[in-house]
């Protein structure tokens, strides 16, 4: 499980984070709120790719504070990126088993391809480069983070650039980490459907954790709306 | 060929098989073994040190193999190597040179390639240079291509510099004829002080022809490497070219592209990069548990498969 306590993050003289402190003691979180709030400020902090100004990152009671990146990955923390990086010359299949650490074979990398609605033929011997929309970059990132099978996974906003076909594969294999024992999984998210097979929904706002349940519903009740800026396609 | 020649020639044509295949390999400037076949003929050449190629019209899923075994320090080596491609043929080339220089005086290779491909013929050519041993004695590779492209014939050359070379001038030139199509994947990487120079000088003469090359290079410690290319369309055509560079350490790239339309429908574009790795792929890898050094080598690895 993952703990953080007293944790702050400043920068350039603007607090980012203001005196967190949350535990990830449900099976799936999901961290929302408006723009800016520190949402994943918040999970790259559990990750280590930033380091906190203060306060600690526990990690089934250990202090992974001052851990590596890559430390706390063979830890069995995953994190699925919001933007996909993309590689010259590093194929889907390259990641994928990099990801599994070796253990997934070829026909194995084509089945998870499968789940997030990739056809495994088509994409598994391609580039992770600019001849893949940004949509498929998506996929084959959730796909990589999929195959951990990590104690805790976060994902960084999984929604962003999936069209609504790929979204409903994506709220499928949220369920399926949701029934995983021994499995935490930590979302930060906008959309409703992730929300509502949430355990646990945390609110940010200005760097800070806001338990309001209205302040939630407005927000969902919002999203609705197309008019008010809602998403359409929800 | 002694255990040496073995390990290097392993490193340099790795899929040699003796079997009845078409081979010539040239240790220390002198030809030490040599086979042709009924489709592919390779014969000395009677004015200067070299062979020619000869392949036959319609010859379908030919090989050659031509590799070069350099172990004598001191040596500086010259071969011109003729290609003569028959119509309507399907071939494989595989070149490469591989240095062993243990003394302090410099060694070198210098092969001059002709290319004659004829009207519907597919080559593949594959080359890997490689250097190896701890004198101060240098490596040096300074290959030179020619290439005519016939009618709507294909060239598509994969050349490699893997490791362990000082210094090398890579010269290629073609000519493409209607409909004709080339294809270069150059690889690079160098270390230490070793200096790498590529020049391209492709020249669009067909209607409807293309040439689409693509350089990616790394270059570590003190090297320095320069990529110099002219793309000339003469004719309705199109030409591509890519130049990628990873940058480390102290090491310095150039990137000296030049293209030129000299026709209306001519479509020529030029891409290049260069930097060092990108930090969000770093943190990537390490995402998945990779540490900085092994992430950083896959990252390299994947760049230059």
């Amino acid at each position: 499980m993952i703990e953080l306590v007293n944790i702050s993050y400043e920068i350039d003289n603007k607090k980012i984070l203001d005196n967190i402190n949350i535990k990830f003691d449900s099976n799936f979180t999901v961290i929302t709120g408006p723009n800016g709030s520190g949402k994943s400020t918040l999970a790259k902090i559990i990750m280590g790719i930033i380091k906190p100004t203060s306060g600690k990152v526990l990690y089934n009671g250990e202090d992974i504070t001052n851990y590596s990146i890559d430390k706390r990955a063979r830890s069995g923390i995953s994190f699925s990126f919001q933007q996909p990086v993309k590689f010259k010359g590093l194929t889907v299949f390259d990641l994928i088993k990099l990801s599994s650490n070796d253990e997934l074979d070829f026909n194995s990398s084509c089945d998870i391809l499968s789940k997030v609605g990739l056809c495994a033929r088509e994409y598994i011997n391609r580039e992770i480069d600019d001849s893949l929309s940004g949509g498929e970059l998506k996929r084959i990132e959730i796909a990589s983070i999929f195959v951990r099978n990590s104690n805790v996974t976060i994902f960084d906003e999984p929604e962003a650039g999936i069209d609504l076909w790929s979204f409903k594969n994506l709220i499928s294999i949220f369920k399926e980490l949701r029934e995983k024992n021994n499995s935490k999984t930590i979302i930060i998210s906008h959309q409703e459907r992730i929300i509502s097979i949430a355990d646990k929904v945390i609110i940010l706002e200005n760097g800070k954790v806001k338990d309001d349940k209205d302040y939630l519903l407005n927000e969902l009740n919002l999203k609705k709306c197309p008019k008010l800026g809602g998403d359409v396609n929800e | 060929m002694n255990d040496l020649d073995k390990h290097i020639l392993k490193i340099i044509n790795e899929e040699l098989s003796k079997n009845g295949t078409a081979y010539n390999i040239r240790k220390d400037g002198k030809s030490i073994e040599r086979n042709s076949n009924d489709n592919i003929k390779i014969e000395s050449k009677k004015d200067k040190d070299g062979i020619n190629i000869l392949v036959k019209e319609n010859t379908i899923n030919g090989y050659v193999h031509i590799p070069v075994l350099i172990t004598q320090s001191g040596l500086s080596d010259k071969v011109y190597n003729d290609f003569y491609i028959g119509k309507n043929s399907i071939v494989t080339i595989n070149a490469g040179c591989g240095i062993h220089n243990d003394k302090h005086k410099d060694s070198s290779h210098n092969g001059i390639h002709r290319f004659f491909i004829e009207e519907g013929s597919y080559v593949k050519y594959i080359e890997k240079h490689y250097g190896e041993g701890e004198g101060k004695g240098k490596r040096i590779l300074d290959p030179v291509t020619e290439v005519h492209l016939g009618k709507n014939a294909t060239l598509e050359m994969d050349t490699a510099q893997i490791k362990g070379v000082s210094s090398t001038i890579r010269k290629t030139k073609a000519v493409l004829d209607d409909g004709s199509k080339l294809i270069i994947n150059e690889k690079i990487m160098t270390h230490e002080s070793q200096t790498a120079k590529t020049i391209f000088d492709v020249k669009l003469n067909g209607k409807s022809s293309s040439a689409k090359v693509t350089s990616r290079s790394v270059a570590t410690e003190n090297s320095y490497q320069e990529f110099v290319s002219k793309v000339v369309g003469n004719n309705e055509c199109f030409g591509h070219v890519e130049c990628d560079a990873i940058i480390k350490d102290n090491a310095k790239v150039l990137s000296d592209p030049k293209i030129l339309a000299q026709h209306i429908d001519a479509r020529l574009i030029h891409e290049a990069t260069i930097g060092k790795i990108a930090g969000e792929q770093l943190i990537k890898l390490m995402t998945l548990g990779l540490s900085k050094k092994k992430a950083e080598e896959t990252i390299i690895n994947g760049f230059l498969k």
